[in-house]
């Protein structure tokens, strides 16, 4: 009998929520598999049974405290299906977007910046005492005081539209409960070209980072995937609204122009005893070989083009290096993250000068609903929320499938792919947990969403054999 | 045309009229006595004690205490406020108020008297009591996990609505609002309308389908702190 082994990692740390990795190696001390578990259960889906639905939108966004407003808004969305009013007003559509895309600008100049930029600046190897938010301020000032800012001006305009930065109450069914102000919006007009300089020189950082150490980066935690996400009906990337489309990892279309509404015919989800967090898949192809990626790189793959131009040339350059094929390089993330900052901030400039964020026709309502489903990508990758509602407007049940669960098997390949490259022995050495650590950060510093967790972060890894034998342990955060 | 009577509140003379209480009294003089049980145009009730004052020393309810010639009323002390925190405390705990979601929040007066007061966290410790939604009425949800037995909604009922759709049930720690219906609020001659829908003080009494449709900044209590009004003078005017 073959004797395997387990190596697991816990804490890891700038990544919200409490994850811990689990590496199983055979008796020739291989890597046989990675699992990846977020050990903690939230329930929303549970405690939001019996709640009037016009609540759930305020209720569900307290999953996250980074990403709130794709919670708020696809929560939204799912009830605009409920009173019947999922056709807004252009002035209730255009402040939800701008809501969208604030939060969109300060979750990608987060998770860049103050999360992934110290192992960009300083390499994956560097000591964690300086491999920080902190070390980035002392080493590059100027980037660092940049990176506030920016995220500011994202998280002013949430608080515009949404009445707070973090859990507001802007989106209600069928619309919004205010509009932009002349005052309000002369505020971030005034600031938008100095936030554009700042977008188009982190996507130049992102891009001559990856072109640069190309070499290295390409076989990191990399691995051919499909890529699912959201596009407009011509194509073009909507990070707010649209149609599912999914490709293979060649580019082969599998579905597209999907209406979200059908999206339980195209995806399921698997339930594996190791995990809370469950394994999505697109139907047609199975478990086994149906599991996809979602977020920016997956963004990038489906969308035909970028409808605004400084975004579309970066998307051009992005696509050269893989010569229009998809890219399956899990550390493209960030720069396909960085494309959707400068993406982000030209819409935001565009809607700023559109006299429908003063309209005063905010909400809308049409024929009563039992089920609402709304999606929207939110800045790891597409967002699912679908409850059912009864006739006393109490929710009766509801599914999310969050970013994370979407990349569930994903971050597991990417982490055993990083263990096979740089497992030394049965020891786990800083290099391994860094590794591992910056793997499972180009994906998603968030963890705590995806099963929804209670409590405070981080990870630990351990390296285990298959009779439970612990063979090391390390933790850190 | 009512006799007067003359006390003082923390030493300002207050010129009553002979059949009013403490607290109608104050609040025509511009002087705020927190309170969450009393409600103009109500009976007095005395349950909450929050608007509890010393009356020439002696703790009373100013909702329920008559204005008397030459009392010496204190309110504004720092014994009184902690005594009235306290007592806001225990309804916090006692119920289950999450704020955060609540489409109150903003127009509470509980939460606003929680902010009035200062009050950061709980002394006691929660008690996370099961509590019920009544969703069944069409129009008014009744979500009792943030009831504060004001009576409110009662006395509303029977005094301006000339029905009788609430009411307690129960005793002690089991004492809750019941409906006079045992299909739930559904089964009631309620409407939408009535000022029992209006009166409660906190979300527990709500009209459905509202939600949280006036903005965060634009609520009652986003600039100004309950009792305001009163201070300023308009709820005398008014």
């Amino acid at each position: 009998m073959s004797v395997a082994k387990r190596i697991v990692i816990e804490p890891v740390t700038r990544v919200e929520g409490h994850g811990k990795v689990v590496i199983l190696l055979d008796e020739n001390k291989k890597v046989i598999s990675a699992r990846l578990h977020i050990v903690e259960f939230r329930g929303f889906e549970r405690f939001i049974q019996g709640r009037p639905f016009w609540e759930v939108p305020v209720l569900v966004q307290r999953l996250c405290g980074i990403c709130p407003v794709s919670h708020h808004l696809a929560a939204a969305k799912a009830m605009d299906r409920i009173v019947g009013g999922e056709n807004l007003t252009p002035t209730a559509e255009k402040i939800r977007r701008l809501m969208h895309y604030g939060q969109m600008y300060q979750s990608h100049a987060l998770h860049f910046f103050h999360l992934a930029s110290p192992d960009l600046l300083f390499g994956f190897d560097a000591d964690v005492a300086i491999r920080n938010v902190i070390g980035v301020a002392g080493k590059y000032p100027a980037l660092a005081v940049q990176a506030v800012l920016m995220r500011k001006y994202g998280q002013e305009i949430i608080k515009a539209t949404a009445g707070k930065k973090i859990h507001g109450t802007g989106a209600i069914p069928g619309g919004v409960n205010k509009n932009l102000s002349i005052a309000e919006r002369d505020v971030f007009l005034r600031d938008a070209d100095q936030q554009m300089t700042w977008a188009q020189s982190a996507v130049k950082i992102a891009k001559d980072y990856t072109v640069a150490n190309l070499a290295k980066l390409a076989p990191f935690g990399s691995f051919d995937s499909n890529h699912l996400s959201l596009v407009r009906a011509d194509g073009a990337m909507d990070l707010y609204h649209g149609n599912l489309r999914a490709i293979d990892a060649e580019g082969k279309v599998i579905f597209d122009q999907v209406d979200y509404q059908s999206y339980v015919d195209f995806i399921a989800e698997e339930v594996r005893d190791w995990s809370y967090m469950k394994f999505p898949f697109i139907r047609s192809i199975g478990p086994e070989k149906g599991w996809y990626r979602v977020g920016p790189l997956a963004r990038l793959n489906t969308a035909k083009f970028i409808d605004t131009p400084l975004a579309e040339a970066a998307r051009k350059e992005f696509i050269a290096v893989t010569s229009g094929k998809p890219n399956n390089l899990t550390m493209a993330y960030h720069w396909a993250r960085m494309i959707e900052l400068v993406h982000a901030m030209e819409k935001i400039h565009a809607l700023l000068n559109d006299k429908d964020l003063q309209g005063t026709d905010l909400v809308v309502k049409g024929e009563r609903r039992e089920v609402g489903i709304g999606l929207l990508e939110a800045p790891r990758g597409t967002l699912f929320h679908h409850y059912k509602v009864d006739k006393n407007d109490q929710v009766v049940s509801a599914n999310l499938i969050v970013s994370t669960t979407n990349n569930n098997e994903p971050m597991n390949r990417a982490v055993a792919k990083v263990a096979q490259d740089h497992l030394q022995g049965v020891e786990i050495t800083e290099g391994l947990l860094n590794h591992v650590e910056v793997a499972i950060r180009a994906y998603d510093p968030c963890l705590s969403c995806a099963t929804h967790a209670l409590g405070q972060m981080p990870m630990e890894l351990t390296l285990v054999d298959y009779q439970g034998q612990i063979l090391d342990r390390k933790s850190r955060g | 045309m009512s006799a007067k009577v003359a006390f003082t509140i923390d030493g300002k003379t207050v010129q009553g009229e002979q059949g009013q209480t403490i607290l109608q009294a104050a609040a025509l003089a511009s002087i705020y006595i927190p309170h969450l049980c009393a409600m103009k145009g109500l009976s007095p009730w005395g349950s909450c004690r929050v608007c509890t004052v010393l009356v020439n020393g002696r703790p009373q309810a100013a909702c329920t205490t008559p204005v008397a010639e030459g009392a010496v009323v204190e309110n504004d002390t720092a014994e009184l406020k902690d005594l009235r925190s306290s007592l806001v405390e225990m309804l916090f705990v006692e119920g289950n108020h999450y704020c955060m979601f609540c489409e109150k929040s903003g127009n509470c007066e509980l939460q606003a008297m929680a902010y009035r007061l200062g009050i950061l966290a709980m002394r006691h410790p929660y008690m996370f009591p099961v509590r019920t939604l009544d969703a069944s009425h069409p129009d008014v949800m009744v979500e009792l996990n943030r009831c504060i037995l004001c009576a409110r909604c009662i006395r509303a009922s029977q005094e301006l609505d000339g029905k009788h759709v609430f009411d307690f049930v129960g005793r002690g720690s089991h004492r809750h609002i019941g409906v006079n219906a045992a299909t739930g609020a559904g089964g009631t001659n309620l409407k939408v309308t009535d000022k029992a829908a209006e009166a409660c003080p906190v979300g527990s009494i709500v009209k459905k389908r509202v939600g949280f449709a006036v903005p965060i900044g634009q609520r009652l209590y986003d600039s100004k702190p309950i009792g305001s009004a009163i201070e300023s003078g308009r709820a005398a005017k008014g």
